[in-house]
């Protein structure tokens, strides 16, 4: 702010309250004619003399005391918060307060906590991290405020974002992978078949992805299917479709689904392809964090049962994985439509 | 002979132009069923987000927009014109400027709120906070707006009275001020006929919105609605204003301090230090002249506190002014630095407009229509007192429920916000908060619920006093020249 600008802040605000401070001065100097209590219940009392509308007038009493006040108690504490904190103009205030340092104070007096606790744990190996209850209790938190926008705060994902608790990976379950996947993020792209396959194509692969994790399809189409997959889709999900968790292509045999097991989403994903994107967090948290956070994963899936906590529950199952079961057989008025639209001479 | 006398021999007696606030005064009860209607709507989708049946045009993002604009410009700003014009003739004993102009202005009025109401649900929007309509509405409003100006200020330069009685120094402020306040806030550049770019942008836009909006509240919802305090409860209660002086310190030190009032909705923002401590300080000022307009109210009464008893409108103007007192002192407290850090985006918040919005300006609205209603039409009364009775009731009971839940909701959400674990943490996840606060959600749909029966319970009254009647017209009172 310029000084011209400054000058004209203080110069207005301060001119506003004085105004105030006049106002109720000049207000309360008239004492005459002031009507008294008895007077005022009696209906004797003086108006100002106006009337309007047949009945309408005015008493004039003086302004109450306690109002007044607790208008000049606004005021004096107005002066002695300008004085102490910015607001007029320039003048930053005695206490040289501000909100960004007031932020960074209340932020210091946190990450100082979390910073001590991660000291403690950041050069631990990370299956003893998984195994130590009070480190995943703060990795649990950390989660929760970094990841479960995405995944879930029960870590079990959603359509489009991987479920971490089913010792199901795309990109590996191995520590270190977890830790990349963290750390550097991740790119998953499916590319888009629909202009090489055509419509009656993806019909076909389509098939064939569903059968392969038991789903019911039309033998034809399935075999139809199979030889596309070969030419098409094999390089990267392996000729056995197990998937190649080095570039992130998932296993299609597993009936574990990102995006839903029913026909049409498969088409879908096909034809129009997909892009998923895990964002690198070591810059974000640091790498104390990712590791702890790494070791949360770790504890969420088999990492649990191999480091051998006893614990026998039941594996988690996704909810993924339950999408749209009730759609797993392809629709046979969905296969007549498609018949038409394709060329006659498929079989 | 008097000047009445005189006036009828010589053939120039005039009537009051009641018809424009008979039309105004219907529209208040027909948009405020529509408006609070739509805010039960909106409230119920936060409990069940499929009430939105999956169609765009239901969904919450553009149905609230419509439920803030249908309550503060169609219901309050009906109830606003219909006031306005009825106070300014009766106490200046004269007829209306024009009756062109002002037929202009009700329809032209309608046809804003016809077009709020096709525009929004479409999704067409400037996205500023009480100020969605886009441009080509907004010149409609500003010239509504001008003539609504001439109309009352030409009423007030014939005035038979010599004084100009309070009422009309809060409608000539109101009016002058939205004026103001609307056609800078939507300064923008059209691209096409249903969208423009404000002129403004970054902080300095934040800033105009907020000066903007919080205006709109002490101005269209705070003196618009002082005016119609300071006819309808001195009639009401058949007493004297209390104090002539109170009114001009509060009205002046009211008008001054609001306009600085508006940084405290951007606290902790990018907002710079200095704008949002002089928000502040000037809210916490701000707290003394609101609460002037409710002493002189309160203390006008005195007296007449029996009539309460028997009163039902009485009753909807005093509880009114409690709210009114109620959240002018909370207004200043969250403003507060430190207590708006715990406060702000929670329905705190909420909770803070609607004790405003249902306690205070509806209900010195619905208080002052069934004073006026009756009146308009040629009727002692309205239809049925116990209706009245019960409306007041329920609704009052509605209110209660709805500002308790969402203060309860709204510290909750901020405490469990702030909360830290031993190691540093945040305790919880936002989705964490937004479960929590469902049961508060579904109190808060009740106390809607509530106050959405009563506006029905005031539509058949309404309708049941106003068929069949055959308004007379009133001739003006005569002058006074003292």
């Amino acid at each position: 702010m310029t000084g011209g600008a400054s000058l004209f802040v203080i110069v207005f605000t301060i001119l506003n309250i004085t105004a105030c401070l006049w106002l109720i001065w000049w207000t309360s100097r008239h004492r005459t004619a002031e009507p008294d209590k008895q007077q005022q219940a009696a209906g004797t009392a003086e108006t100002m003399g106006h009337v309007w509308d047949g009945d309408l007038e005015e008493y004039n009493n003086p302004l109450p005391r306690w109002w007044l006040g607790l208008f000049i108690i606004s005021v004096v504490f107005a002066a002695i918060y300008l004085t102490l904190y910015p607001g007029l103009g320039n003048f930053s205030g005695l206490r040289g307060w501000s909100q960004v340092s007031q932020y960074e104070q209340q932020v210091a007096l946190q990450r100082e906590k979390l910073e001590a606790r991660l000291a403690a744990l950041k050069d631990q190996p990370l299956e003893q991290l998984a195994r130590d209850p009070e480190a995943m209790a703060t990795a649990r938190n950390l989660f929760a405020a970094n990841c479960s926008t995405c995944h879930g705060s029960d870590a079990r994902g959603a359509r489009g974002f991987p479920n971490l608790t089913d010792d199901d990976w795309l990109w590996g379950g191995e520590p270190e992978r977890i830790y990349e996947s963290i750390a550097y993020g991740r790119q998953g792209v499916m590319p888009a078949l629909g202009s090489v396959l055509g419509e009656s194509g993806v019909n076909e692969v389509a098939s064939y992805v569903l059968s392969l994790s038991g789903g019911k399809a039309p033998e034809d189409w399935v075999a139809a299917g199979k030889k596309h997959f070969e030419t098409l889709c094999a390089a990267c999900h392996g000729m056995d479709a197990r998937g190649n968790q080095t570039i992130g292509a998932p296993n299609l045999t597993d009936d574990v689904w990102l995006y839903g097991r029913d026909f049409d989403t498969i088409r879908t994903t096909v034809r129009d392809g997909r892009e998923n994107q895990m964002p690198a967090h070591l810059e974000l948290l640091g790498e104390a964090k990712v590791k702890l956070l790494t070791a949360y994963v770790m504890s969420l899936n088999s990492g649990r049962r191999a480091l051998g906590s006893g614990d026998s529950e039941e594996p988690l199952t996704s909810q993924n994985e339950h999408e749209g079961v009730a759609e797993t057989e392809v629709a046979r008025s969905d296969r007549q439509s498609s018949d038409q639209d394709s060329e006659p001479s498929s079989s | 002979m008097s000047d009445r006398t005189e006036a009828v021999a010589t053939g120039a007696v005039t009537h009051y132009n009641d018809r424009v606030v008979r039309q105004f005064a219907i529209m208040t009860v027909v948009w405020g069923i529509v408006g609070m209607g739509l805010g039960v709507l909106i409230a119920a989708q936060l409990m069940f987000p499929e009430l939105n049946f999956d169609i765009p045009w239901l969904t919450y993002s553009r149905l609230r927009p419509l439920h803030t604009n249908a309550v503060i410009f169609a219901f309050g700003g009906c109830a606003l014109f219909a006031t306005s014009y009825y106070v300014v003739q009766r106490t200046c004993h004269v007829r209306l400027f024009s009756d062109r102009l002002a037929a202009f202005t009700f329809w032209g009025w309608q046809l804003v709120i016809v077009l709020a109401i096709i525009t929004l649900p479409l999704g067409i929007t400037q996205s500023k906070e009480y100020a969605e309509l886009e441009w080509p509405i907004d010149i409609l409003i500003a010239i509504v707006w001008v003539a609504y100006a001439i109309v009352f200020f030409g009423t007030i330069a014939k005035r038979k009275v010599k004084h100009i009685y309070v009422a009309n120094w809060f409608y000539a402020a109101y009016i002058i001020t939205i004026a103001v306040l609307h056609i800078v806030n939507n300064l923008a550049i059209p691209v096409s006929l249903t969208k423009s770019y404000i002129v403004y942008s970054g902080v300095v836009d934040a800033m105009v919105q907020w000066w903007y909006g919080h205006n709109a509240v002490g101005f269209f919802l705070t003196a618009g609605f002082l005016g119609m305090m300071y006819y309808f409860v001195p009639k009401q209660a058949g007493r004297p204003i209390y104090s002539y002086r109170l009114s001009i310190v509060h009205f002046w030190a009211l008008i001054s301090i609001y306009m600085w009032a508006g940084p405290h909705h951007l606290h902790y923002t990018t907002l710079p230090d200095w704008v949002q401590s002089l928000g502040m300080v000037f809210s916490l000022i701000l707290l003394a002249p609101s609460w002037g307009g409710m002493i002189n109210g309160l203390m006008t009464l005195s007296g007449a506190w029996h009539k309460l008893r028997t009163d039902p409108i009485l009753k909807f103007l005093v509880v009114a002014l409690s709210f009114y007192g109620m959240s002018t002192f909370e207004g200043p407290m969250m403003s507060i630095k430190t207590v708006n850090a715990l406060s702000h985006y929670t329905d705190w918040t909420v909770g803070h407009v609607h004790s405003g919005a249902l306690g205070w300006v509806a209900f010195i609205t619905i208080g002052s229509m069934y004073a006026l209603i009756p009146k308009l039409f040629g009727r002692s009364q309205m239809w049925s007192v116990k209706l009245m009775e019960a409306h007041f009731w329920i609704a009052t009971i509605g209110i209660v429920l709805y500002i308790t839940s969402m203060w309860i909701a709204g510290v909750m959400q901020g405490l469990m916000w702030r909360a830290t674990n031993e190691d540093g943490t945040l305790t919880y996840t936002f989705v964490e908060a937004l479960a929590a606060t469902y049961p508060y959600y579904g109190i808060r749909l009740l106390g809607g619920v509530m106050y959405l029966t009563g506006m029905v319970l005031m539509a058949v009254n309404v309708w049941k006093t106003v068929k069949d009647a055959k308004p007379a017209e009133v001739p003006v009172a005569a002058a006074v020249h003292a």
